[in-house]
């Protein structure tokens, strides 16, 4: 698998590291979550036949962290951005 | 022994006589041999047993193919069993053994096994071994265990090196026959960068087996001329022996080069390489396979693919027979006439199934002696040479799951449209069965290829040759025949196992595969499954379209486990981590005790000490006393954050100033 890297253009997915949902990015306020929110959270994902958005850290590369958008039944890869990017769209970092 | 099959003609040296042993017994062969070419000018029809019943059986292809023609290579720790005698290139000292009998090959203990064949039909051991339940840990187990594969592992460490690697380029093309070298050069002519791979010594596919003409020079000289041409452009690597054996996502291929397999000795260096090959675009110009067709016993050495028998006889001046007979459903079959009588070997019959001619049973105990047609006629042929037409090589365009298309004109599987990324088809591998087609097919996929990627210039003419005729009539197999008709031959699977699969209910092919073990094993059927699947839709009333193909996955040939290892095995599987300070405790009697990856100091023993107690006890009460160092390096790492982090640490890093 090939990862479009928006910096470094592509790089073989074995210089990275998976690290799950793209949804991690979007944790909730743990002084205003209830229970069950910071549950679901923490452990549910979604399992899709079709396009997933997924976090990749380049371990064997710049150490950035990056959003990948997959199709899990073709593998091809539609959209790669820096997390850092997603998470400040987002209003999550600064 | 003297070469008694060896007849005029074809590419080996005949300078070179080179000697080998087969079952212990010196022949002799030429360089530019396969050991299966070698043994057939020996005269050695009868090559193994088959697995299940323990068949006498012959060399039946000339290719990576082969169902029959398993032996054992070499001897030591170097033994390698199952390897296809076909694909074996002779060099001088080669030992090799045949498989999977008890005594000697021609008198198999276990041939007592063809007499049961009537108790183990498809799906036997699912039914006979389940009572009493007690039996199948202590008698059934061991014996399916005790009868089970072909040849015998050595037991011993690979003494070989592997190697792994990366390879990067614009364009791989898979196959150097006439597609594969007319799509390499038209890419190498534009400055692309191109990697062409052949699984074969030689490049030129079926040129070097076949009569045809290609721009006026014979098929064989062409290639040949053609591969030095593309071996002296720099932007162009030829890698022969090399196969390509899985489609991976991205243009990522699986590539197993053979470094050393065609040498008496590797000589220290790696035996073979497993590349991870990065490509823009592929072509995919894999050639076909020619598949077989069913009748009653139709597994005697001596029945051999027509293709085969030519190749035999043009590429390496071999003749698989004194007398030969020809059975085929299509024009390419009557070549193998033409060019055996070309060579003055005597064709006794050409049997055409589309005149209504069929074999119905063959006769020969350890290799063919007759072959009995349906009206009663007899031929005392040696040698018979069967086509049912040809497959195309599809099994790399199905690695990503897209199922490949029944073509009723060519009586074959088509890639699909929906094919790996950057990956085009070109050749007999995409359906265009006749030579000038092919090439025609690869010059324009490789033309267009140059065009989507930028390249300039000109990617030449397109090379011309004679298009020759291409007529098939499906025919699977023979119904008339009363006797055992094999489908495939390694696995031993008979027409009757097929229709039983259907009796009992698995009828998907998937399920048929896995009930009759119909194209499992290293062949993977490619010269049995599409007859297979004829006989499951002649069973269901169905068509071949609609039953469908299995799915293809990687490796499209075996790939030792050694070379998919590399070097990460042994101790370098799990390199042990070392401290810094693990020089200096060696150099100090230290007692080393793994710790995860690392290896950590225990104690220091000093002369007189009996045992660690002593030690410890000293380094304690040291400790206690004045002072100790502990190298703590093994139990983790120090994270330093912040906004001088780095001015921090500058003063512990030599390398930084």
């Amino acid at each position: 698998m090939i990862i479009n890297h928006p910096r470094l253009g592509p790089r073989d997915s074995s210089e990275f590291v998976y690290k799950g949902d793209a949804n991690l990015i979007d944790r909730p306020d743990g002084l205003t979550a209830s229970p069950d929110e910071m549950h679901d959270y923490a452990y549910l994902r979604d399992n899709p036949a079709g396009l997933i958005r997924e976090l990749w850290y380049h371990e064997q590369g710049d150490r950035s962290w990056l959003v990948v958008t997959r199709n899990t039944l073709t593998h091809e890869i539609e959209a790669v951005k820096m997390a850092r990017d997603v998470a400040r769209a987002r209003g999550r970092a600064k | 022994m003297s070469q008694s099959n060896r007849i005029l003609g074809g590419q080996v040296d005949r300078a070179q006589a080179l000697s080998f042993a087969w079952n212990g017994t010196t022949l002799t062969g030429y360089q530019g041999d396969t050991l299966a070419s070698a043994l057939l000018a020996n005269g050695q029809r009868l090559v193994g047993r088959s697995f299940k019943y323990h068949r006498p059986r012959g060399i039946f292809t000339a290719g990576s193919e082969e169902p029959n023609a398993l032996v054992q290579l070499r001897s030591g720790a170097a033994q390698e069993p199952n390897t296809r005698a076909t694909t074996v290139e002779l060099f001088n000292g080669l030992e090799a053994t045949s498989q999977n009998h008890r005594g000697s090959l021609k008198h198999d203990l276990m041939a007592v096994m063809d007499l049961m064949s009537p108790f183990l039909a498809a799906g036997f051991y699912y039914k006979t071994f389940m009572w009493p339940k007690a039996f199948w840990e202590k008698l059934y187990e061991p014996m399916i265990r005790g009868s089970a594969g072909l040849g015998r592992l050595s037991m011993q460490d690979d003494p070989d090196i592997y190697d792994h690697g990366y390879l990067h380029c614009d364009v791989l093309v898979i196959g150097a026959g006439p597609a594969g070298l007319t799509a390499a050069l038209a890419a190498g002519r534009v400055g692309l960068r191109v990697i062409l791979a052949d699984e074969d010594f030689t490049a030129g596919g079926r040129l070097n087996s076949e009569t045809y003409d290609v721009d006026g020079q014979a098929g064989a000289d062409w290639a040949a001329a053609l591969t030095g041409e593309l071996e002296a452009m720099d932007n162009v690597r030829v890698m022969k022996r090399t196969t390509v054996f899985g489609v991976y996502d991205h243009g990522i291929y699986g590539v197993l080069e053979r470094k050393t397999d065609h040498l008496a000795s590797s000589d220290g260096k790696p035996r073979q390489v497993h590349w991870r090959l990065y490509s823009k675009r592929t072509v995919l110009c894999a050639g076909a396979t020619e598949r077989s067709i069913a009748f009653g016993n139709n597994d005697r050495p001596g029945i051999m693919m027509a293709g085969a028998v030519r190749s035999y006889a043009n590429r390496f001046g071999v003749t698989a027979g004194q007398k030969v007979a020809v059975f085929t459903n299509n024009d390419d079959g009557l070549r193998t006439a033409q060019d055996l009588a070309a060579k003055g070997i005597e064709v006794l019959g050409i049997i055409d199934a589309r005149a209504g001619d069929f074999v119905v049973d063959t006769k020969g105990r350890h290799g063919l002696r007759k072959v009995i047609l349906n009206n009663n006629t007899q031929i005392e042929a040696d040698c018979l040479a069967v086509s049912g037409g040809w497959s195309p090589n599809v099994h790399l365009t199905s690695h990503h799951r897209s199922r490949p298309i029944w073509r009723d004109d060519l009586a074959a599987f088509v890639p699909p449209q929906d094919l790996p990324f950057g990956m085009v088809v070109a050749g007999a591998a995409n359906g265009a069965m006749t030579l000038s087609a092919a090439i025609k097919d690869a010059h324009a996929a490789a033309t267009a290829i140059a065009t989507d990627l930028g390249a300039g210039g000109a990617t030449g003419a397109v090379p011309q040759a004679s298009d020759e005729d291409f007529d098939i009539k499906p025919f699977w197999h023979v119904a008339q025949s009363k006797k055992r008709a094999w489908v495939d031959l390694q696995n031993d699977v008979t027409t009757k196992d097929v229709k039983q699969s259907y009796q009992e209910g698995f009828r998907s092919v998937e399920h048929l595969k896995r009930y009759t073990t119909l194209g499992m094993a290293t062949d993977q059927g490619k010269t049995s499954n599409i007859l297979g699947l004829a006989l499951m839709t002649e069973a269901t009333g169905k068509t071949i379209e609609d039953t469908g193909t299995t799915i293809f996955r990687p490796p499209y040939n075996p790939v030792a486990i050694g070379a998919l290892a590399g070097r990460a095995r042994g101790k370098d599987f799990r390199p042990y981590r070392l401290t810094p300070s693990h020089e200096w405790a060696q150099d100090n009697g230290a007692d080393f005790v793994e710790s995860g990856a690392w290896l950590r100091a225990q104690w220091f023993k000093r002369p007189g000490e009996k045992g660690w107690r002593d030690s410890v006890d000293r380094e304690v009460t040291m400790t206690r006393k004045s002072v100790g160092i502990c190298d703590v390096t093994t139990l983790g790492k120090i994270d330093i954050q912040g906004r001088d982090a780095a001015e921090f640490l500058n003063p512990f890093m030599p390398t930084l100033s």
